[in-house]
C-alpha cells in the first residue's frame, strides 16, 4: 500500500540524514524531491504546490533550535503536514438521527460503490450492531442490483428488493419507508456510477439526495484515480453536500495520491479505506498512520487492530495456557498460528503494513504465502501424535510426510527446524498468543509510539 | 492522384465519423481548452510558455518521465523549424504527440484466425465486462458471429452482468455457476470451435496487480485457453481460401504461434493516473498483453495516460471507449486523438 511514495520519500530522507546541517540548498533538493514524488504518486498538482509551500515554510520556521538531527526536524515536518492535510482525527460513521439512519454512495463508475456497500454494511453490524438494510438505485449496469443482491445474501444482510424499470427515487423511498417499518437502523443507499460531467445523472442524484435526506452522504473514489480526482471530487463537491470519503482498492500498488487531493478539495474526512477484495476488507482511515506510512515507518497500529480483531481469542488463550504450564508447544499450535495469521489476510497484507526497510528485508527471507501454504501441507499430512510429537519424526516418516504432502524431504527438514525455533521463541513468552507477540512488536520498531 | 485519393478517402468517413469526432473531442474538452488559452494568447515561445505546458501536460496524467520526453521533443523541433511565436507551438506539439502516439495505432484485425480468442483482463473497476458488451456490437456491426466467456466466477453477479450483455446482443453466453474460470473459458473456446463462431470475447475477474495469487490464477487461465485451442487448429475462415500471396495459410499456422488466445487486451480506466503503466508492466509480465483498451476518456483532464504508456510501454491501444453509448468504443487513430486532445480544427 502506498509503496511507491513511501520509498521515494524515504529516498529523500535518507539523503538529509546523511546531511550534518539543514541548509537552504538541502530542503530545496529534498522538496523538489517531495514535489516529484507526489506528482508521480498521482496527487493533483495545485495540492503538490501548496503542500510542498506548507513544508518548506514550516521547516524554514524551525530552523535551527539546536535540533540533534535536522533530517528528522524534516521528517516531523512533513509527517505532520501530510496528516494535516489528510485530515487531523479519525472520523467515525455519524448516525445520530431518527432512524433509518440513510447512508447514500456515490461515485464514478468502477469506483466501488456496491462492493464498498457490502463491506460498509458488514462492518456496520459487526462492530456497530446495527441492523441494516441494502438496496440498489442503479438501475442501468446490467446486473448492478443482482450484484447487491448477492453480497447481502453472502453477508446475511437485509435487501431491499428493486427493479430496473423503476426509477431511483422511487426505489429508494420505498426503502426508506420499508427499513422505518422493519426498524432497521441504518440504509445504504448504491448508485449507479456517473460521471460529474454528466448533468441529468448529476441532477438524479441530487434528487435522491433531497428525497431522502441521508446523514452520510459518501464519496468513493479509486485510489488509483489520477491527476482528474481534483476535479471529479470538486464537481461531486459542489452537486452534493457530502460528508466523508472513502478510498477504495488502496491494496493495490497504487500511489493513492488521491487520498490526499480528494481530502484537500472536498475538506471532507477519509472515512473508511478499501484493503481487499474480500468483504472484511474496509477499514477505519487514519491519517496519522497513513501519514507515517507513507514516510516508510509502517502501520504497525493497524496490524494489532486486525490482530486483535481476526485472532480467535480463545484458541489463543488455550495456547497462551499450554506455554504457561510449561506443555510444550506442538505442531497443532504451529498450525494454528498459521490459520490465524491466514485470517489477517496471510503473509503480504502483514507486509504490507510493515515499514519499508523492515518489509524489505522480510521479503528477503522468502517467507510468502505459498511456503506458508506448503507449510499447512505438511502438517496435514502428519499423523495427530506426530504433531504432538515432533521428536518421533525420524527418516521414514519424514519421506512418508514429504511424499504425502508433494514436497522433497528437505522441505520436512526446514519445517521441522522452522518450528524449532518457534518453539524456543514461545518459550521467551509467558503468555499471549499472535496478538501479545504484535504488541511486543510495537515496542521494537522505534518511532511508533506517537 | 494522391489528392484525390485523399479525398475519397475522407468522404466514404465523413458521416458517421463527424459524430465520433465531437464526442472524442467534447471528451477531451478541458486539456484542449486550457492548451488552446495557453497558445492563443500570443507573444513568444519563452521558458514561462514551457512552463505552462509543463503543468497542462502533467495535470492531464501524461506523468514526469512522458511529460519531460515531450518538452525536450518540442523544444528540439522549435529549434529545427526556428519557431518563435506562441501560436506555432499548437502544432509544433501536434506533430510531438502523433509522433509518440503513431505508433500505438495498430487496429485488431480478428480475421486472421477462426476462432479469433481475445481475453480480457484488468483491475477491479475498469470496465472489462461492459467493454465486452460494447465489442460485441462492434464485431457484430463487422458481420462477426461473437461468443462470450463468462470467466469472472468471482465477483457477485459478474456472470449476470455479462448474460444481459449476451441477451441485449443476441450473442450465447458460455457460463458456470460458480466453478473455475480457466473451464469456463476452454468449454466456450470448444462451443465456439463447433459452432464455427468467428470470435470469442473472454471476461476475467477484475484483479490488482499486487495480489500474486491472483496473477499466477489469471496465467493458468490463459494456459488452459491455448490447450484448447493449440497451434494449427485455428482455421483460416473460408472466404480466405484460396490463400492470396503473402497471406498465411494452414500450414503456415502450424508453425508459427498460432494457439489462442490471440489476443491479450488490457482494460484500463482512463481515470487512472501514473498506476496505468504499473498495470500495464504487470499484466504485460503475466500474460504477454497485445493491445490496450481505454475506457472512460470521457469526462475532464484524461487522455494523457496514453502518451505515459507509449513512451514507457509502447502496446498497441485497440480501442478507446468515450461514452455510455454502444457505439461508443472505437478504434483508435493517433491523428483523430491528438487533434481532439489539442483541440484542433478538423480539416
Amino acid at each position: 500500500m502506498l509503496d511507491n511514495l513511501t520509498q521515494r520519500l524515504s529516498g529523500v530522507i535518507k539523503n538529509l540524514r546523511g546531511q550534518a546541517r539543514l541548509t537552504e540548498s538541502n530542503i530545496q533538493d529534498a522538496l523538489r524531491e517531495v514535489r516529484l514524488a507526489l506528482l508521480e504518486a498521482d496527487v493533483a498538482l495545485p495540492v503538490v504546490k501548496e503542500f510542498t509551500a506548507q513544508v518548506k515554510q514550516a521547516a524554514l520556521g524551525q530552523e535551527v533550535i539546536g535540533n540533534l538531527n535536522p533530517g528528522q526536524a524534516l521528517i516531523g515536518v512533513v509527517h505532520r503536514e501530510l496528516a494535516r492535510l489528510m485530515g487531523e482525527a479519525n472520523a467515525g460513521i455519524n448516525l445520530a438521527t431518527v432512524p433509518p439512519a440513510v447512508i447514500l454512495m456515490a461515485g464514478l463508475q468502477g469506483a466501488g460503490k456496491t462492493t464498498t456497500s457490502g463491506k460498509l454494511a458488514r462492518l456496520m453490524r459487526e462492530q456497530m450492531k446495527k441492523k441494516i438494510l441494502l438496496v440498489s438505485c442503479d438501475v442501468y449496469r446490467p446486473a448492478a442490483i443482482e450484484q447487491l443482491r448477492t453480497l447481502a445474501q453472502q453477508l446475511e444482510i437485509d435487501f431491499f428488493a428493486s427493479d430496473i424499470s423503476q426509477k431511483p427515487r422511487d426505489i429508494a423511498l420505498a426503502a426508506q419507508d420499508y427499513a422505518r417499518k422493519h426498524h432497521h437502523d441504518v440504509l445504504i443507499v448504491d448508485t449507479a456510477g456517473r460521471l460529474a460531467i454528466d448533468a441529468a445523472m448529476m441532477e438524479e442524484i441530487q434528487q435522491l439526495h433531497a428525497a431522502l435526506k441521508p446523514i452520510e452522504t459518501l464519496f468513493v473514489v479509486d485510489a488509483m484515480t489520477g491527476q482528474d480526482a481534483v476535479n471529479t471530487a470538486k464537481a461531486f463537491g459542489a452537486a452534493l453536500p457530502l460528508t466523508g470519503i472513502i478510498l477504495t482498492k488502496l491494496d493495490g500498488d497504487a500511489r493513492g495520491g488521491a487520498a490526499l487531493s480528494v481530502r484537500h478539495i472536498t475538506g471532507k474526512p477519509i472515512k473508511f479505506v478499501g484493503v481487499s477484495e474480500k468483504l472484511n476488507g474496509l477499514e477505519a482511515f487514519h491519517p496519522e498512520r497513513m501519514a507515517s506510512r507513507i514516510l516508510g515507518m509502517g502501520d504497525v497500529l493497524s496490524l494489532i487492530e486486525e490482530a486483535q480483531r481476526e485472532v480467535d481469542h480463545a484458541e489463543a488463550e488455550k495456547l497462551a495456557q499450554k506455554v504457561k504450564k510449561g506443555e510444550g508447544f506442538d505442531l497443532n499450535d504451529f498450525k494454528m498460528q498459521i490459520v490465524q495469521m491466514r485470517k489477517m489476510g496471510g503473509v503480504s497484507a502483514l507486509m504490507d503494513k510493515l515499514p519499508a526497510q523492515l518489509s524489505q528485508a522480510a521479503a528477503g527471507s522468502k517467507v510468502d504465502d505459498k511456503s506458508i501454504s506448503r507449510i499447512e501441507g505438511i502438517i496435514n499430512s502428519m499423523t495427530p501424535r506426530e504433531r504432538s510429537h515432533p521428536e518421533l519424526i525420524k527418516a521414514s516418516r519424514k519421506r512418508r510426510i514429504a511424499a504425502g504432502a508433494g514436497v522433497q524431504v528437505m522441505h520436512v527438514n526446514q519445517l521441522l527446524n522452522q518450528f524449532e525455533q518457534t518453539q524456543k521463541m514461545m518459550k521467551m513468552f509467558s503468555k499471549g498468543g499472535m496478538a501479545k507477540m504484535m504488541r511486543g512488536m510495537k515496542g521494537m520498531l522505534p518511532g511508533m509510539g506517537r | 492522384m494522391f489528392g484525390f485519393l485523399k479525398k475519397t478517402a475522407t468522404e466514404q468517413h465523413t458521416p458517421e465519423k463527424t459524430g465520433w469526432l465531437s464526442r472524442l473531442k467534447s471528451s477531451l474538452v478541458r486539456t484542449g481548452g486550457q492548451l488552446s488559452e495557453l497558445f492563443g494568447r500570443g507573444g513568444k515561445i519563452d521558458e514561462d510558455l514551457y512552463e505552462e505546458l509543463e503543468t497542462i501536460l502533467i495535470t492531464a496524467d501524461v506523468g514526469m518521465d512522458a511529460t519531460r520526453f515531450l518538452l525536450a521533443e518540442l523544444r528540439h523541433y522549435v529549434k529545427v523549424q526556428h519557431l518563435t511565436e506562441a501560436g506555432q507551438l499548437k502544432e509544433a506539439l501536434a506533430h510531438c504527440l502523433l509522433k509518440l502516439l503513431k505508433p500505438l495505432a495498430q487496429p485488431l484485425e480478428t480475421g486472421t484466425y477462426q476462432p479469433f480468442v481475445i481475453m480480457l483482463c484488468g483491475v477491479n473497476g475498469a470496465g472489462k465486462t461492459t467493454s465486452i458488451g460494447k465489442l460485441t456490437r462492434y464485431f457484430q456491426g463487422q458481420g462477426k458471429s461473437v461468443l462470450l466467456a463468462a470467466g469472472d466466477t468471482f465477483r457477485a453477479a459478474a456472470r449476470e452482468q455479462l448474460m444481459e450483455w449476451g441477451a441485449r446482443n443476441n450473442v450465447t453466453v458460455i457460463a458456470q455457476q460458480g466453478g473455475d474460470p480457466a473451464a469456463v473459458i476452454y468449454d466456450a473456446v470448444q462451443a465456439a470451435m463447433a459452432r464455427k463462431i468467428d470470435v470469442v470475447l473472454a471476461d476475467t475477474a477484475g484483479r490488482l496487480t499486487t495480489q500474486a495469487h491472483l496473477m499466477e490464477e489469471i496465467k493458468k487461465v490463459k494456459r488452459v485457453i491455448a490447450k484448447a485451442l493449440p497451434d494449427g487448429q485455428a482455421r483460416l475462415p473460408l472466404s480466405n481460401f484460396p490463400p492470396q500471396a503473402g497471406e498465411r495459410t494452414n500450414e503456415s499456422l502450424r508453425e508459427s504461434g498460432s494457439s489462442a488466445p490471440h489476443e491479450v487486451l488490457l482494460v484500463l480506466d482512463a481515470n487512472t493516473g501514473q498506476n496505468a503503466l504499473s498495470q500495464v508492466k504487470a499484466f504485460g509480465d503475466a500474460l504477454g498483453v497485445t493491445g490496450l483498451v481505454l475506457t472512460k476518456l470521457d469526462g475532464t483532464a484524461k487522455g494523457g495516460v496514453i502518451a505515459a504508456i507509449a513512451k514507457a510501454h509502447p502496446i498497441p491501444v485497440r480501442f478507446i471507449g468515450v461514452g455510455e453509448g454502444l457505439d461508443d468504443l472505437r478504434p483508435f487513430v493517433a491523428e483523430d486523438f491528438v487533434s481532439a486532445l489539442l483541440g484542433l480544427d478538423n480539416d
